[in-house]
Order: structure tokens, then C-alpha cells, then sequence
């Protein structure tokens, strides 16, 4: 077993309102940055995992995702791997 | 007494602290958080509610409002300056008092009625109230919970500049009265000069007994007449 | 295709390229059956486009056309003098003196809470506080009426816990102060939870104003948020029973709420109403532009024709069916005087919100809908919000219910153990148990108008400005209307109005919430058709006028459908709020007085529910004319300050009520001891939830003058026992038993109930 850092990303599924990102994006407007497009706002999460592989680590953070890190009707997710961390495992 | 009631988008408790301020004799306006300049007020009041839906952090947007830049001119020239929940997030995340109001320990919102302790009464926001007297309030909010650094949070206790805690009905501040997880049970906090304070707890919503309270009432009284002296 | 007949316009509707063409499947996957697809084929005189599709099947889903309860509705008494708005518009408005006019409506979110609760419950208090603004009336209080499956599923906790922050977070948002409500566990309610939220406004009189489309020429405005692809087609699908893969099939339909962008609005909406420039204004709720569009036209008499380029839209390339058909929240649509435009785009401009000018007002009766110039729908807008067919079915009880109601009891009649045992579980069910694990996430003091806040029989709002102030209260036991539709629901009403006395309110007029299956069953129908005759019994003989209301249907889960449940939201008016009476217990050494009688019943009752896990046997009866002269004698104790305290008895029974007064909000609580000699077995006497029935606390002094004003009401009226100190006990003897706590156990027994499976357990959403 070795320990893995994942870092998932939960962010507002598209076409969904997102009211934080609006109210962001309205403000960055009247503070005059023009140019802002599209303002949307999610979370970011790491997560040290023990697994024996890579693999069995991104799926064990996708099983956390669909239970409870994202709301499948709102939210979609992303999983990246940062670092294999050194061996807590066995 | 003239006092400015800045509304900001998303204020909520801007009516309830323009009542208050009326019904000690304060001439209140509502200042609309686009306008300028405050010259000619005696005090300024941020109310509570949800400027900008709290969104990205309470306070975090209205801050930066144009009428702000009035308000911490009116503050550093020494002006009274009181922030009530929303109001008192607004000014910590203006730099006016320090530290940070984070979730509720319990992350849920917190609405009900709290007891809180009078610190300090020689100050013009509290001149009213006895030191030590207990008051019951209500709170209403998701992040009240007082945050700062060690540094920051021991000059505030050595300097008595903790102007309201949180404690049970015997004036006692334990954990349990503790309604949102503060550090040290604090419920409300002045800057170095005292001219500038800040409370989670809604003293405008405690100022007829048919709605609970009056303990509110002094807070107001207080303002008022340091101000009628001073003018 | 058929020639246009001669309905039509000028302009000729022509399918837009890359619309599907319309074949039966289409037809049927708008839940339009075949006899409304025919009259819809006759309205037309011609195949409709797919964006008329659309429409019609919005405009004709239950939600909208109200096609299988309409009929039944219009047996409900809709007038008396103080009604200035029945139903039909956005919401009912009474008059409550001094100049005032009180709106309030009561509407239901239930599907869209069941598949996220968060959203589904937000955005139900969203709709229901623009119901209100739009009638130029400021929201002053919230109420929310839930109903859950049994707390020990996490499946149900999650829903729970989901749906209290999210009719926390827009209502503590927005800042209007929750007043009260009722939460109910059953598992009547698994996997369909009911979410009905009322909300409650006052305006001066001529503030009001109503939801109509007139004046040819006039500019019809967008006003507010922006449309995107949110909850298309809402409104079919709150029409349609949730099967188990809804989770995945509902998803895009999801609309989000934005309490902040709700919170501008309103502000914006009441200074539109105050400057004149608009002369009609409607919330876009279910089915969107379409629905508000037409049923405006409809009201006024008139036409509309709108430009969908012209619509402000949060995302490219949408259709005009999408457009006329999302339901994105937090938008109006309002009628300008002409030439008065640009005022109204300063008014939302100052709020910094949006208004843009999409359509106008036409004498010609039509919904027409354009594209860049080209007619892609072109409607008779009467027959469209009118002429929805109604259904009258075939109601027959179910046989299976039948033997539920009639099943004989006797054997659960003796508790096992001991009676004190029974007793504190009872008040630790989390139906009995305090309520404030809820209620503590709710602003409710924000406006400074609350004079009663939630946890009592009902809330209270004063009237800034006067002496007075309004009451209001949301009940149902929907076991009782399971097991007899017409009395539950008899007994509904009663208990509202009962809920409006104890606090010294005058019962004034209702708004209710038909929350029931699916009613092409013969049982459902029938649940239907007897509730609402009864809710019509109940209301006449209160006087208390029906002003509007909710109905939602098809409320099943795999073919089971939830209790019937009529939600009643009842309003009274306090001439006085200083003679607002307290629930609980005031003083040591009053007197307890019980009004009303303790009777034999004990069917569909919380303690059948607990200890032998039973919704069965006859539901308490009820007797209008017993009940209105209950009411009218406690209106005269409050009136000639003669009680201390007065309190109803429903689940739980007459032992958990006076535990009730006896704990208060457990800050001061006082003990009680108090003895009954009627002829029944302990546990009826005990925790039967027998109609009619009020307990009232006195001065002993003032005793004899209140036995005095029950009797010259007819009313029965027992003293019972007196209030002690907390120390010496709450102690309640009958005839062949008795139950004694000390005051302490049963306040933790009351107030940890909630917390302890809420804060202990995870909730889960899988």
C-alpha cells in the first residue's frame, strides 16, 4: 500500500446558475475589470488516500465524489493526481 | 443625533436599525451603498443581513462598495462607527477592526436568543449599561464565529478592547453559551481608539418588550447621548 | 396540414428548422392524452408547432390547468367581507384593519425537494415570497409545512437536513423571519416529501395590485434574473409520479435559487409598484414566461406578442421553447404604461438587476410568440389558460384503508409497561418532541415584528404602527385523513383555528395545499373529492373563507402514494397585541382548566404510531358546531384577560400537551399536578387526540368567570389541577393510573429528541 494526493475539484455542473459566480462576476465588472467573461465558483479539495496503486486511489476518490464530495445534481467533479506520497503503507 | 444608515445590496436588517436608531431620537438616514460622502453625520450603522448573498465571504464584496472608502474616512477621523453582524463582517474584512468571522462551529446558522456580557461601560456605545450586566439578544447568523491571530487576540484581551461576550444566564462565559464557536467567547470588539465597533448579536432587534426584549435599548441610548454632548 | 382558420393571424406559423416533428410519440411524451391533443387539434384548427406544443402541454399540466381539481376546488366558500382578492390571482388578500391588507398564499415543492432537497426547498420559499411581492405586498413572515419519512433511514435524514437549510438560507437571505410551521415524521412519506411554504405580506389597501395584461400597446418587461436551460418543463414533471431512476432522468431540471438576486428583486418590485409606471406584474414560476404570459392575456381580456431575441438569456442558442418554457428563478414579468419604460429600467437599474422590454399588449387575443420577426407560435390565449379540459372522476374508498379504519384496537389499549414509560417516549417522538433543532436555523426576529415566534400554536406579526396584529398557523394530520378523508380534513381546519384562538386571533380566512397521489386511482380521487368537501364544511361553519392555494398531485413513489394531506395555512387577525396569550404556563398556583372533552378516541394516533408502529382505527370525530363555540369562548377569555396561557391538544394527546405548557422554552419551566375522573382507560384519557379540546391556565380568582364564559358558550370546562414549582413534578392522575417525571427528564425527554438523531447520525444521499 502506498499513500496518493488527489485533488478534486467540484465545480457547478454547466448551464446551472451559479449565484456566487454572478455576484463575483457583477462585482469584478464594477471594479472595472471589463474583460471578465463568465465568473463560476467550486471547491477544491485535497485528499491523501492509501491505496495499492494509482488507480485503485482514483477510484476510491471517484466512489467519495459520487457519495458525498459532490451533489451529482448540481456539481460535477474532476480527480488529479498531485503525488504518490512516501510509504505510510505497508 | 444624525446617523447614516448605509443600505448595501443584500442588507436586510437596514429597517430594523433605522427604527432603532429613531426610536432613541436619532434623525436616521438610509444611505444607498453607491453614494458618497458622510460629512454632516454623527455616526455611522452597517446593518446586518446578506450583502451580495455572502457570496465569496461575508463582506468580502460590499466592502469595496464606494461608500466604504466614506465610512473608513469617517472611522479614522474618529467618528462612531457600528457594524451589527453583516455590518461587523463588512468592517472587519474592511480592515476597520481586525480579525475574521468564520462558519458557526456547528455550520448550521444560528438564530435564537443569546445572552451577552457588558465588558466594558466607558465607552460611548455602552455608557448606558453597568459593567458585568447581562443582556439578552438575538442572534442571527451562519458566521459569527471570531477568528483572528495569537498576536491579535491577546492585545485585544490586554487591551480591553472585547466589548461583548457570550454567557449563560448567570453571566458566567462557558462553553456551552457559546453559540457559533468564537475564541474566547467573544460577541463583540472596538478598535484601538473605541470608535469603532463591531457585534454579531442584533442589539436593533432587542427594543420593545412585546418582542421579547429591551435590552438592546441602552446601546442606542448611549450613542445618543454621548453624541448630544458632543455636539 | 390543415389551412389556418380563422383565429389566426395575418402572419403564418411555420415550424422553425431543427424542431422535431410532431408524431403521436411526441405528443404523448408531453403528457397530453389523446382527447386533449384533439382539442388542442380544434383550437388551432391546425397541426401545432413544436413550440406550441410546448405551451399547451405547460399551460394544461395539472400544476397549471389544475385539470383534475379544478372542479372539486370550486366547491370551496371563496367570499366574505373582509376578502378583497379570492382566488385566481398570484395570492389571496384580506383586510385586517387600520388601512391594512394582508396577502398570503401557501404553495408546495415536493418534487423538486425530493430530488434535491437544498434547491427544491429554496427555491419553493423563492416562488412563494415573489407570489406575495407581486401583489405589492412587503413579505413579513414565513411559514414551512414538512413532512418526511421516518428519521431512521439516512436516505431521510439527508432529505430532512436539506431541506431546512435550504428554507433557512433563502428565507434568512432574503430576511423575512420565519414564524412556524409543522414538521411531521411518518413513513407514509418515505421517499416523497411534502414541502409546502406559506408566506405572508401586508400593504397598505391601495398598494394592491394584481396580475393582468391591459391597455393595448403596453410594454410587457422581463424584469430580474436572466433565463437559462433551469427546470424546463417543471411544470409537467411536478405533474408526475417520481419513479425510482428520477435521481438520474430530473437532473438538468434542477433550477438553483439566488435569495440575494430574490432580495433586489423585491426591493425593486415593491418601489415598480409605489412609482405607477407598471400596471400589472407577475412572478415567471411554473412554466416560466408562458405561463405568466398567458395567464396575464388571459386576465386582462387581451393579447400578447413577445420577441424571443429580445429576452435576456444566460446562455447561447436557445430555442424558443426553451425560452417560453424555462423556469430560471428570480424574473418577473410586468405590464408598463407606455412611454414609461425607461423609468422602469432606472427602477432596476438602481437595484442593479435588469429590464428589458420583450413584447407588448394586443387586442387580438393571442399568444404569439416570435423569433427574429418570424411567428413561431401563434395561440388563442383564452382557450389556452381556460380551456384546459377538467376531469371529474370516479372516487372510491380503498377496501384496504376501510379495514385500517375499522380495525379493532383493544389489544394496543393496555400499555405495556409502565404508563410514565409510554408517556416520555411519546414526547421524545420526534412528531410530539420540540421542534427547535429545525427552527433555530431560521431567522425569526429580522424585520423586529415577531411577537410570537415558531414553537407555539401560531406565529405572530404585529403591525408596526397600530395596536394590532396577524396570526397564522399551518396544520393537517394526515393519518387522520388517510383513515377518513372528510373528517381529517374537518379536522384540519379545526386545529388551525384552534392553533389562531390560543393566541388570541381571530380565525379570518385559510389558503390550503392539496397535497395527494395520483388521482386517475378511484382511492385518490376519492381522498380528493371528500378532503375538499370537508375542508368546505370546516370553512363554513368558521367563516373562514378560502383565498387561494396549492394543489400537488401525484405525489407517489413507485406506486405508492403519500397520506392525503390538505395543508390549511390559516391567518387571524389580533385586534390588541398586548392580550396575546402565552403557551405555556405563567404563574405558580394557577389554575389548570381543560375546554372540551376527553372522549374514547385513540385511532390514527401518535401513541398507536410509537408503540405499536399503527396508523389504524377511527380517527377522532369532529364537531364544527362544537368547535366554533370553543373558539368563540376562548376569543372572550383573551379578550376580558381572564387566561394566562392556552394551549391545544393534538399529537400526543392531552398528557403531552400539558407537558408542553408545564416546559415552555424550558428557561422557566413549572411543574404540574392535576387529576381526571372520566370513565376511560388510562392510555385514551391519557394520549386519545380527541378533537376540540384547549388547555387554559388562570388565576384561581379568575376561575369561576371563565367556567362562566365556557358554559354560556356551551362549551364543557373542567378544572383540572393547578401549576407548581418545576421542583415538585409534573404528576397527572386518571382514574386507573397516573404519570409522574420529574420536570427536568421531561424537558430533555422534549428538546434532545432531534438533536440526538440529527447531530448523532450521518445523513446520507445515497
Amino acid at each position: 500500500m502506498s499513500q496518493y494526493r488527489l485533488e478534486i475539484r467540484v465545480k457547478p455542473r454547466p448551464g446551472l446558475l451559479d449565484p456566487q459566480g454572478k455576484a463575483i462576476h457583477h462585482s469584478l465588472n464594477s471594479l472595472g475589470w471589463d474583460g471578465v467573461g463568465d465568473v463560476r465558483v467550486g471547491k477544491v479539495m485535497y485528499i491523501d488516500i492509501e491505496a495499492d496503486s494509482e488507480t485503485s486511489a482514483g477510484e476510491a476518490a471517484e466512489a467519495m465524489c459520487r457519495k458525498l464530495l459532490a451533489n451529482p445534481v448540481t456539481e460535477d467533479f474532476e480527480i488529479s493526481m498531485i503525488e504518490a506520497l512516501e510509504g505510510a503503507g505497508s | 443625533m444624525k446617523v447614516a444608515v448605509i443600505t448595501f445590496p443584500g442588507s436586510n436588517c437596514d429597517y430594523d436599525l433605522y427604527k432603532a436608531a429613531q426610536q432613541v431620537g436619532g434623525d436616521a438616514t438610509f444611505v444607498w451603498h453607491r453614494e458618497r460622502g458622510l460629512a454632516g453625520y454623527d455616526a455611522v450603522l452597517l446593518p446586518g443581513g446578506f450583502s451580495y448573498g455572502d457570496y465569496l465571504r461575508a463582506g468580502a464584496i460590499a466592502r469595496m462598495s464606494p461608500i466604504m472608502e466614506d465610512v473608513t474616512s469617517f472611522a479614522n477621523s474618529g467618528g462612531p462607527v457600528l457594524g451589527i453582524c453583516n455590518g461587523f463582517q463588512i468592517l472587519c474584512e474592511a480592515g476597520l477592526l481586525p480579525g475574521a468571522l468564520m462558519r458557526n462551529s456547528s455550520l448550521k446558522f444560528q438564530g435564537k436568543d443569546v445572552f451577552i456580557r457588558v465588558e466594558r461601560n466607558d465607552m460611548l456605545f455602552t455608557s448606558d449599561y453597568t459593567e458585568g450586566q447581562v443582556l439578552r439578544i438575538p442572534i442571527a447568523h451562519g458566521e459569527g464565529n471570531y477568528e483572528a491571530d495569537t498576536a491579535t487576540l491577546e492585545a485585544l484581551e490586554a487591551e480591553g478592547r472585547v466589548v461583548f461576550r457570550y454567557v449563560d444566564a448567570s453571566g458566567e462565559s462557558t462553553e456551552d453559551a457559546n453559540p457559533n464557536g468564537s475564541w474566547h467567547n467573544i460577541a463583540g470588539i472596538t478598535n484601538a481608539k473605541g470608535n469603532v465597533l463591531g457585534m454579531m448579536p442584533h442589539p436593533e432587534r432587542a427594543m420593545e418588550s412585546i418582542l421579547g426584549s429591551t435590552d438592546g435599548v441602552a446601546l442606542f441610548t448611549s450613542m445618543a447621548g454621548s453624541l448630544s454632548l458632543s455636539t | 396540414m390543415t389551412p389556418a382558420n380563422s383565429a389566426a393571424t395575418e402572419r403564418s406559423v411555420q415550424p422553425r428548422d431543427g424542431d422535431p416533428e410532431i408524431t403521436a410519440e411526441v405528443v404523448a411524451g408531453h403528457g397530453l392524452s389523446e382527447e386533449e391533443y384533439e382539442k388542442v387539434l380544434n383550437i388551432m384548427g391546425r397541426t401545432p408547432t413544436f413550440t406550441e406544443l410546448g405551451v399547451f402541454s405547460a399551460m394544461w399540466s395539472e400544476h397549471c390547468g389544475y385539470k383534475n381539481s379544478r372542479p372539486l376546488l370550486s366547491l370551496l366558500p371563496t367570499k366574505a367581507p373582509w376578502v378583497i382578492q379570492g382566488p385566481g390571482e398570484n395570492a389571496g388578500v384580506i383586510d385586517v384593519g387600520d388601512g391594512y391588507a394582508l396577502a398570503f398564499k401557501i404553495e408546495s415543492h415536493n418534487h423538486p425537494s425530493a430530488v434535491e432537497p437544498y434547491q427544491g426547498a429554496a427555491t419553493g420559499v423563492g416562488g412563494i415570497l415573489r407570489d406575495i411581492f407581486t401583489m405589492g405586498a412587503r413579505p413579513v413572515a414565513v411559514l414551512d409545512s414538512l413532512r418526511f419519512g421516518d428519521l431512521d433511514s439516512g436516505r431521510v435524514r439527508y432529505l430532512f437536513s436539506g431541506v431546512v437549510s435550504g428554507v433557512g438560507d433563502y428565507g434568512n437571505c432574503v430576511g423575512v423571519p420565519n414564524i412556524g410551521g409543522e414538521v411531521v415524521f411518518d413513513r407514509g412519506y418515505e421517499g416523497n416529501p411534502i414541502v409546502n411554504a406559506m408566506c405572508l405580506g401586508l400593504m397598505k389597501r391601495e398598494d394592491l395590485i394584481t396580475a393582468s395584461a391591459s391597455g393595448t400597446g403596453a410594454s410587457l418587461m422581463t424584469v430580474g434574473a436572466r433565463t437559462g436551460r433551469d427546470g424546463i418543463h417543471g411544470a409537467t414533471f411536478a405533474s408526475e409520479e417520481l419513479s425510482e431512476d428520477s435521481d438520474e432522468s430530473s437532473r438538468p431540471r434542477v433550477q438553483v435559487g439566488d435569495p440575494f438576486t430574490e432580495k433586489l428583486l423585491l426591493e425593486a418590485s415593491l418601489e415598480l409598484i409605489g412609482s405607477g409606471a407598471i400596471t400589472g406584474i407577475q412572478d415567471m414560476g411554473a412554466a416560466g414566461i408562458t405561463s405568466s404570459a398567458s395567464e396575464m392575456a388571459g386576465r386582462g381580456g387581451s393579447g400578447v406578442e413577445m420577441e424571443m431575441a429580445d429576452v435576456p438569456v444566460r446562455e447561447e442558442g436557445m430555442t424558443p421553447y426553451e425560452i417560453l418554457l424555462s423556469e430560471s428563478q428570480e424574473r418577473m414579468l410586468v405590464v408598463a404604461e407606455p412611454g414609461r419604460e425607461e423609468e422602469v429600467r432606472q427602477i432596476l437599474e438602481k437595484w442593479e438587476l435588469e429590464a428589458r422590454v420583450i413584447g407588448r399588449v394586443t387586442d387580438d387575443g393571442m399568444f404569439r410568440v416570435l423569433e427574429h420577426g418570424k411567428v413561431v407560435a401563434n395561440i388563442p390565449a383564452l382557450p389556452l389558460t381556460g380551456g384546459c379540459p377538467t376531469y371529474e372522476r370516479e372516487g372510491i374508498e380503498s377496501a384496504e384503508i376501510q379495514a385500517l379504519r375499522n380495525m379493532d384496537l383493544t389489544e394496543h389499549l393496555t400499555p405495556e409497561g409502565d404508563l410514565t414509560e409510554s408517556f416520555q417516549r411519546l414526547l421524545g417522538s420526534p412528531n410530539v418532541a420540540s421542534k427547535r433543532w429545525v427552527y433555530h436555523q431560521y431567522d425569526t426576529t429580522v424585520r423586529t415584528a415577531t411577537a410570537v415566534r415558531p414553537g407555539g400554536d401560531s406565529g405572530v406579526i404585529r403591525i408596526r404602527g397600530t395596536q394590532r396584529a396577524v396570526a397564522a398557523t399551518t396544520d393537517c394530520n394526515g393519518r387522520f385523513v388517510y383513515l377518513e378523508p372528510k373528517t381529517g380534513a374537518m379536522a384540519a381546519v379545526a386545529e388551525a383555528a384552534r392553533n389562531l384562538v390560543c393566541v388570541g386571533a381571530l380565525p379570518t380566512a385559510i389558503t390550503n395545499n392539496l397535497n395527494f397521489g395520483n388521482p386517475l386511482k378511484a382511492h385518490i380521487y376519492y381522498q380528493l373529492r371528500e378532503s375538499v368537501l370537508g375542508i368546505a364544511a370546516a370553512c363554513d361553519a368558521f367563516e373562514t373563507p378560502v383565498t387561494g392555494g396549492n394543489v400537488s398531485l401525484f405525489n407517489e413513489t413507485d406506486g405508492r402514494a403519500i397520506y392525503p394531506t390538505p395543508v390549511i395555512g390559516m391567518v387571524g387577525v389580533i385586534e390588541d397585541v398586548s392580550k396575546i396569550t402565552a403557551q405555556a404556563f405563567q404563574r405558580i398556583g394557577d389554575d389548570v382548566v381543560l375546554l372540551g372533552t376527553n372522549t374514547g378516541e385513540i385511532g390514527g394516533s401518535e401513541y398507536l404510531y410509537v408503540t405499536a408502529s399503527l396508523v389504524a382505527g377511527q380517527p377522532p370525530s369532529i364537531d364544527l358546531e362544537g368547535e366554533r363555540a370553543l373558539q368563540q369562548a376562548v376569543l372572550s377569555m383573551n379578550q376580558s384577560s381572564l387566561i394566562r396561557s392556552a394551549h391545544d391538544c393534538s399529537e400526543g394527546g392531552l398528557a403531552c400537551a400539558l407537558a408542553e405548557c408545564a416546559i415552555g422554552d424550558g428557561e422557566a419551566p413549572f411543574g404540574l399536578s392535576a387529576r381526571l375522573d372520566d370513565d376511560l382507560r388510562p392510555v385514551v384519557s391519557l394520549f386519545g387526540e380527541a378533537q376540540g379540546r384547549i388547555i387554559i391556565s388562570c388565576d384561581p380568582a379568575s376561575t369561576s368567570d371563565v367556567l362562566k364564559i365556557a358554559e354560556s358558550h356551551g362549551v364543557p370546562a373542567l378544572r383540572i389541577g393547578a401549576v407548581t414549582e418545576a421542583t415538585d413534578g409534573f404528576s397527572l392522575t386518571v382514574r386507573d393510573g397516573s404519570l409522574s417525571a420529574s420536570v427536568a427528564e421531561l424537558a430533555r425527554a422534549y428538546f434532545d429528541a432531534l438533536p440526538n438523531i440529527m447531530d448523532a447520525s450521518p445523513a446520507t444521499g445515497g
